[in-house]
């Protein structure tokens, strides 16, 4: 174990208000994340659809989700920047004792973030000025930096539940390899995870904009192919991520056991555990055999491990359910989609099913917050797995439940004022131009 | 050798943002300053459509300059974050306040909503230079020591140097964005802009002028060390380049010749902000941390260089292109403002 090397833990009498400000941080990102992730891929492919059938329907609904895009763009923008400021403004320790191990990945995500940038601009202010062809092109990149710009952060929260590419000799960090803290083992199932996530959740969100409208009258072309679209993304990315959960739960269950027995707020080492379904009815052996594959497998309990090293199960619990029945219903709610598209060529005509759309949006949300928290409360008490405490790496600056509170009044102003100009902006005509082609 | 040429990234990076980042806080500052709904519109306009395709692109150099700092010198950027928590913050709340508003500025609706957010780009695109600058300013006089928290949370950036590298670095980036807008007023053919700018780039480059020559005199008896970097050696040539650059830029600017006064009003930023990474040499964080025993990992040095030199390659081509684009009136779609 660690202290650090700006002198070891300090006293913070308000490390919970710093979690809870992190966790407050992130949670405000990380929906924005999803649109980057997403958002892109749909307007291009809109922008690929116009470049094909020369329809400027295509050409207007892409510009107008463009224009949304670099909206969220912006504001993922900045509250990104705060999530970095964070970094150091809470956990100084944590950087400064291991930023020369992780810290190569956002190097790498600071190149995504430039092209990112530099990308989104030129294409959304490209529209009027810049040849069919070479607009397309220019969206590229935006796709590209927002799967290597995951690929990046992904990879410091893969590291920081399954440190490597050092070692820890006299309570000091040696032999940093940065490479092999890059390509760490739990990178892989995040990234994938994370990444489908995206696509869900912004998939869902749009195409619940849309049901709304569609709810209130609006049943244009614009409000169909709207749907179609972004319900088409998350229809597919959600059955994929159902696949994708199992091989985390695994790696989980696996590589962090005590974090795996939170899940189910399981006590002792069992064989055979059970899983307790919402409204408290308990499956028996299902916990092993979502860990295992083996309803005989044994499950690692808590008391595998000393009171102070086990994470808060209640609410890593609650998450972890919240985020597999959402994400089951999601898939339900895409699969009626899917069916009737395949089968009757059209989108279900039931008031219900639109309902359901707009409902799914915000549930989307909640269950890809809860995933973080399972993941990211599940790791405590430690910042750095097993290695670095979260009290060890906290700031001693004073100050912090005020921080907490301006921040958080920032940013309930900030998300009022987003949720209102889009708003505005998604009742506003298509502007289809005539002679766009 | 490794870790000068990774402090010399970070502080490629420095200047980067300073320059146009500062750029765009100085366009706030104009905002902030043209005066009422009506006579104001036609500078507001200028700016909006100068900042709104790159200011994003502009802002990543910060990120990038964090990145390099906690990769390359991780003690160093814990012992800033921890001792100057306040200001930093407040660059944070400024950066959030500045971005979230000028983005959503475009779909406000009535005048009074237009003119809350644009109030809110304004004011926080002053307040949040200031505090980066009352934060290098604290670092420059040695006032944040290595450890958690170690420095004075308040008195460590709140004196006389801290407070005169603040205002010097609203006021660069005032004098910097009067000249860039007034190129672009140029390249736009607007005569009453180009006046109008010409007369706030004169007036806030011998402003920022009289300025630095006060932080000289404050840093002579405030921060002795320092003070003799910068009039010796290496230093004493960035002092004197600003200097000059400087003096050039006011007859360029006297002359509405803004095309090649942008070069030589960038230059004497530049050279303070170089001038003052010499001054301290060999200190990151003086008078105890050197850039060396600062240093993270030698393999970890050594990735980020390769990184951030390929990462270059990609960045350098992309942004010259954008850059391009922009100043050849390529990217703009006109806002339709919704009744």
């Amino acid at each position: 174990m660690i202290d650090g090397v700006l002198g070891g833990p300090v006293d913070q009498d308000y490390l919970l208000q710093a979690r809870q400000m992190q966790a407050m941080s992130f949670a405000v990102h990380i929906p924005l994340v999803c649109f980057g992730i997403a958002f892109p891929a749909m307007v291009l492919f809109l922008e690929g659809l116009w470049l094909r059938t020369d329809d400027p329907f295509y050409r207007a609904l892409a510009k107008r989700w463009s224009k949304a895009m670099l909206i969220l763009f912006a504001v993922g923008v900045v509250t990104g920047t705060i999530l970095s400021f964070e970094m150091g403004l809470l956990w100084p320790e944590f950087m400064a004792t291991f930023g020369d191990v992780f810290g190569l990945a956002f190097g790498v995500e600071g190149v995504s973030f430039f092209i990112e940038a530099i990308f989104i601009a030129i294409y959304v202010y490209g529209w009027d000025r810049l040849p069919a062809r070479v607009h397309f092109a220019a969206g590229v990149p935006i796709v590209v930096a927002g799967l290597s710009g995951s690929f990046m952060v992904i990879s410091v929260n893969g590291w920081m539940n399954q440190p490597e590419g050092f070692s820890v000799r006299g309570g000091e960090v040696v032999d940093v390899n940065p490479l092999d803290a890059l390509f760490n083992k739990n990178l892989w199932h995040e990234l994938v995870h994370m990444y489908i996530a995206g696509f869900i959740v912004a998939g869902f969100l749009v195409a619940g904009v849309y049901a709304y409208g569609w709810l209130r009258g609006r049943r244009d072309r614009h409000h169909r192919v709207g749907i179609v679209v972004a319900l088409s993304v998350a229809a597919l990315a959600a059955p994929a991520q159902l696949l994708v959960g199992d091989w985390a739960a695994r790696t989980v269950a696996d590589r962090q056991p005590v974090k795996l027995a939170a899940f189910e707020g399981l006590e002792k080492t069992t064989k055979g555990a059970p899983f307790t379904l919402p409204g408290g009815i308990e499956i028996p052996d299902l916990l092993s055999v979502l860990a295992f594959h083996d309803p005989n497998a044994t499950v690692t309990g808590l008391d595998s491990v000393p009171k102070d090293d086990r994470p808060p199960t209640g609410i890593v619990k609650v998450s972890f359910r919240a985020m597999v029945f959402i994400g089951t219903a999601l898939t339900a709610l895409g699969g009626w989609f899917l069916w009737t598209w395949w089968r009757h060529g059209r989108l279900p005509s039931s008031p219900w099913f639109h309902r359901a759309l707009v409902a799914a949006g915000p549930l989307a949300l909640v269950a890809l917050i809860a995933g973080w928290i399972t993941t990211e409360v599940g790791r405590q008490p430690w910042v750095v797995y097993q290695v670095m405490r979260t009290e060890s790496a906290v700031t001693g600056a004073s100050g912090v439940p005020v921080g907490f509170a301006v921040l958080g009044l920032v940013y309930a102003g900030l998300a009022a004022v987003t949720f209102v100009m889009l708003h505005r902006f998604s009742r506003g005509p298509l502007e289809v131009e005539a002679d766009a082609a | 050798m490794l870790p000068d040429l990774v402090a010399g990234v970070a502080l490629l990076a420095l200047t980067a943002y300073v320059l146009l980042g500062g750029a765009d806080f100085g366009a706030g500052f104009w905002d902030l300053t043209a005066g009422g709904a009506q006579r104001g519109a036609p500078v507001r306009a200028m700016i909006k459509r100068a900042m709104s395709p790159v200011w994003e692109a502009n802002h990543v150099w910060l990120i990038f300059l964090l990145v390099v700092l906690w990769t390359g010198f991780p003690v160093a950027f814990g012992s800033i974050t921890s001792t100057l928590a306040v200001p930093l913050f407040l660059a944070g709340i400024g950066i959030i306040l500045r971005g979230g508003a000028f983005a959503l500025k475009g779909e406000a609706a009535t005048i009074a909503e237009a003119r809350a957010l644009g109030a809110t780009f304004a004011l926080a695109s002053v307040l949040t230079p200031f505090a980066f600058g009352a934060a290098a300013g604290a670092i420059a006089a040695g006032r944040v020591p290595v450890g958690n928290a170690r420095g004075d949370e308040w008195s460590s950036w709140t004196g006389s140097v801290s407070i005169l590298v603040g205002l010097l670095a609203v006021a660069t980036g005032a004098h910097l964005a009067a000249v860039f807008l007034g190129a672009d007023s140029r390249r736009a053919g607007r005569p009453d802009m180009v006046r109008a700018f010409r007369a706030r780039a004169l007036g806030s480059g011998v402003v920022a002028g009289g300025l630095a020559i006060a932080g000289l005199l404050v840093v002579r008896s405030e921060v002795p060390a320092l003070y003799d970097g910068l009039t010796s050696g290496a230093g004493l040539v960035c002092v004197l380049v600003s200097g000059a650059a400087g003096l050039i830029t006011l007859r360029l600017e006297w002359r509405e010749r803004f095309e090649a006064a942008r070069y030589t009003a960038a230059a004497a930023v530049a050279a303070i902000v170089a001038g003052w990474a010499i001054a301290q040499e060999p200190y990151l964080l003086p008078p105890d941390l050197t850039v060396h025993e600062a240093a993270g990992a030698h393999a970890t040095l050594v990735a980020l260089l390769v990184a951030t030199g390929l990462g270059l390659l990609l960045i350098v081509p992309a942004l010259t292109w954008l850059f391009r684009l922009a100043l050849s009136g390529r990217l703009a779609y006109e806002e339709n403002p919704r009744p």
